[in-house]
């Protein structure tokens, strides 16, 4: 108790730092994955993307974030078990950020695949199982959190899949693929708005003072992809057929009209990536504030301050900013096999799916729910070749970085823990 | 320092449907060089003839260089949305036509061959026939990456099915030609020298053959596509 009370302040700005460095590291390495789809297929350029994760990354962590922060904050550890021990909460989620940053930098640096999400979730299990006692996990809610892993990638995979035969189907093969583009993107543009505004409406906006019923929700989504969708009607307008280099590739004025639906589409996954991988940086940092500022006390429920939010979009757009527009070139350079039609269907199942996941609260990887869209639409046929060893690696980086995440955070813990008492 | 092992950059293999186009774009490009060629031997211009057979064996060897590495950028760790032994099945058989258009040019000059007179510009038409239906393997071959575009759409296949078909006229008349050819040497093949004739029907399968194969390249593509 004492310890909290004379070290608060040092405590409280030390996790800022670590939590912002976090943030930074996201910003840095995980933003490129999201928005590279958009930069390869040529729908964006690489300053229209890194503009469009600036704001969209931004908006979504403080609107959408709140859920999946809560669940790191306090869904793995049961904070009831630590009420007479608050200190070592607060140590070990300070552990827990350094151990998951400093393993971030450690990765990228070798060049290893490795999920940010994952190192976090690793990191704050480890020193609970090790630093606490095996009970304080929540293995119910752990084991939830592991399921998802495995189910996002799957169900982006399934999604994209039946986007992609969808867009085959009514536009792609056709007599006409550009009047039929014309006639259909509107309704796919419809579908990103609603899904991005739906899923916020109904899970995020409480802390910004919006109580909305189900119902209401709906219709205001229902507005919002209207609006978006006018919007997009607008651009499509200004798109008429290129006659001659239609003549050498048949797709490349419908191609023109899918860039336009990937720019949305763009905005929606950087939101997603926004609402669920802050939260890897600030969800320990919201437990160790709300530790401090209840003087000791292990809050149950205790409101998610605003200002945690927008410190962690702070971090990923400093990340972005300074160091993540380089590995979003590379990254969308080296991605030319992928048309705007296709970018869009992978894309949108997996923002789809992790802005869904960040409703619900779970922690997610997105790079590896785009991986599973991207081999729904090679699976419907829609790529021109894929690398299935991949499936592989992601595999052994999820093996990896729980152990490694973990191991680093309990070797912090203790480090802390000898460092303040 | 930029991360070269990111897992969703590896995830992107490089296609081999525009190397494949290239390909078979090079084939031809060696294959055509009988038109010269032959028009060299005709006029009895041995150095002329040495030098387009020159050209056309480095353009063989180039081909040649494109198959190996299509088919090395496709292990089988590639998820492709097509068979992938249909997929080098294509290339081979592409390969073949620039194979086909060295072993005629090879042979033609290394026994210096004369063409008897009454059946030169036969052969002249003959080769531009056999080279007609390459360059429609060639023109079904552009429409690869439409397809692959589609997603391996039916109307897409179908576009291809129709200049398939095409291919198969071509390649018949060819054959009719060739039976033409034939007789007519026939007709005077006593009055030759027995080794140059037997080596000149030889020549005459060579370049039925290259139309041949250049079929052959379309029923495999028709594999391919076929759903």
């Amino acid at each position: 108790m004492e310890i909290i009370a004379q070290y608060g302040d040092i405590i409280v700005i030390l996790a800022c730092v670590f939590g912002f460095f976090m943030a930074w590291g996201v910003g840095a390495n995980d933003v490129a994955n999201a928005m590279g789809t958009s930069v390869g297929s040529k729908a964006l350029t690489l300053k229209q993307a890194i503009m469009i994760a600036i704001i969209f990354e931004f908006l979504g962590a403080y609107l959408a974030g709140g859920a999946v922060t809560s669940t790191i904050r306090k869904g793995i550890i049961d904070p009831g078990l630590l009420s007479g021990t608050p200190e070592l909460l607060v140590f070990g989620m300070m552990a827990s950020l350094l151990a998951a940053g400093i393993w971030l930098l450690v990765a990228t640096h070798f060049g290893w695949p490795v999920s940010t999400t994952h190192s976090i979730v690793g990191a704050i299990v480890g020193f609970a199982a090790v630093g606490i006692s095996m009970d304080a996990v929540n293995w119910g809610k752990v084991s939830k959190i592991v399921a998802s892993w495995v189910v996002s990638p799957v169900t982006a995979g399934i999604i994209a899949f039946f986007l992609f035969r969808s867009v085959q189907k009514l536009v792609l093969d056709t007599d006409k693929p550009f009047e039929n583009a014309k006639r259909y993107i509107p309704g796919y543009i419809f579908l990103v708005g609603f899904i991005v505004a739906m899923v916020t409406f109904t899970k995020g906006l409480k802390h910004v003072g919006l109580h909305l019923s189900w119902g209401e929700s709906a219709l205001a989504s229902v507005a919002i992809g209207v609006v978006i969708m006018a919007i997009g009607v607008q651009m499509l307008k200004k798109i008429s057929p290129d006659v001659d280099a239609d003549r050498e590739h048949h797709f490349t004025s419908v191609e023109k009209l899918f860039g336009i639906l990937m720019m949305f589409t763009a905005c929606a996954m950087a939101f997603a990536h926004g609402s669920n991988d802050v939260a890897n940086a600030v969800g320990p940092l919201a437990a160790i504030v709300g530790v401090v500022s209840a003087g000791g006390e292990v809050a149950q429920k205790s409101a998610m301050p605003a200002w945690i939010l927008l410190l962690g979009g702070g971090g990923i757009v400093a990340g972005l900013v300074m160091y993540g527009h380089k590995v979003i070139a590379t990254v969308g350079t080296n991605i030319t096999e992928l048309t705007p039609s296709r970018g869009f269907a992978a894309t949108l199942a997996a923002a789809a799916t992790v802005v869904v996941a960040s409703g619900t609260g779970l922690p997610i990887s997105t790079t590896h729910t785009l991986v599973g869209a991207v081999l729904g639409v090679g699976i419907a046929r829609g790529m021109a070749a894929l690398n299935l060893r991949i499936v592989g690696t992601i595999f052994v980086s999820w093996v990896v970085t729980l152990p490694a995440g973990a191991g680093l955070a309990i070797i912090f813990f203790f480090m802390f823990k000898g460092m303040f008492s | 320092m930029v991360s070269t092992n990111n897992p969703f950059l590896q995830m992107f293999a490089r296609s081999p449907f525009k190397p494949m186009q290239e390909h078979i774009a090079k084939a031809q490009e060696c294959a055509v060089e009988l038109i010269p060629f032959m028009e060299a031997v005709i006029a009895n211009d041995w150095n002329e003839a040495s030098s387009v057979q020159a050209r056309i064996a480095v353009l063989e060897g180039e081909a040649d260089a494109m198959k190996k590495d299509i088919r090395q950028s496709l292990p089988k760790s590639i998820f492709l949305p097509v068979p992938r032994t249909d997929l080098l099945e294509v290339v081979r058989m592409q390969d073949k036509i620039a194979n086909r258009a060295k072993d005629i040019a090879g042979l033609m000059l290394g026994r210096q061959m004369q063409i008897p007179e009454s059946i030169q510009s036969d052969m002249q038409d003959f080769v531009r026939m056999a080279l007609n239906t390459s360059e429609q393997a060639l023109t079904a071959l552009q429409e690869l990456d439409e397809l692959v575009n589609s997603g391996f759409g039916g109307h897409e296949t179908d576009v291809i099915e129709k200049m398939l078909v095409r291919l198969d006229e071509l390649e018949h008349r060819t054959d009719e030609h060739e039976r033409a050819i034939r007789a007519k040497l026939f007709a005077i093949e006593k009055e030759l020298p027995p080794v140059d004739v037997m080596f000149l029907y030889q020549v005459i399968r060579l370049i039925g053959d290259l139309a041949d194969r250049s079929q052959q390249v379309g029923s495999r593509l028709q594999l391919l596509v076929a759903r």
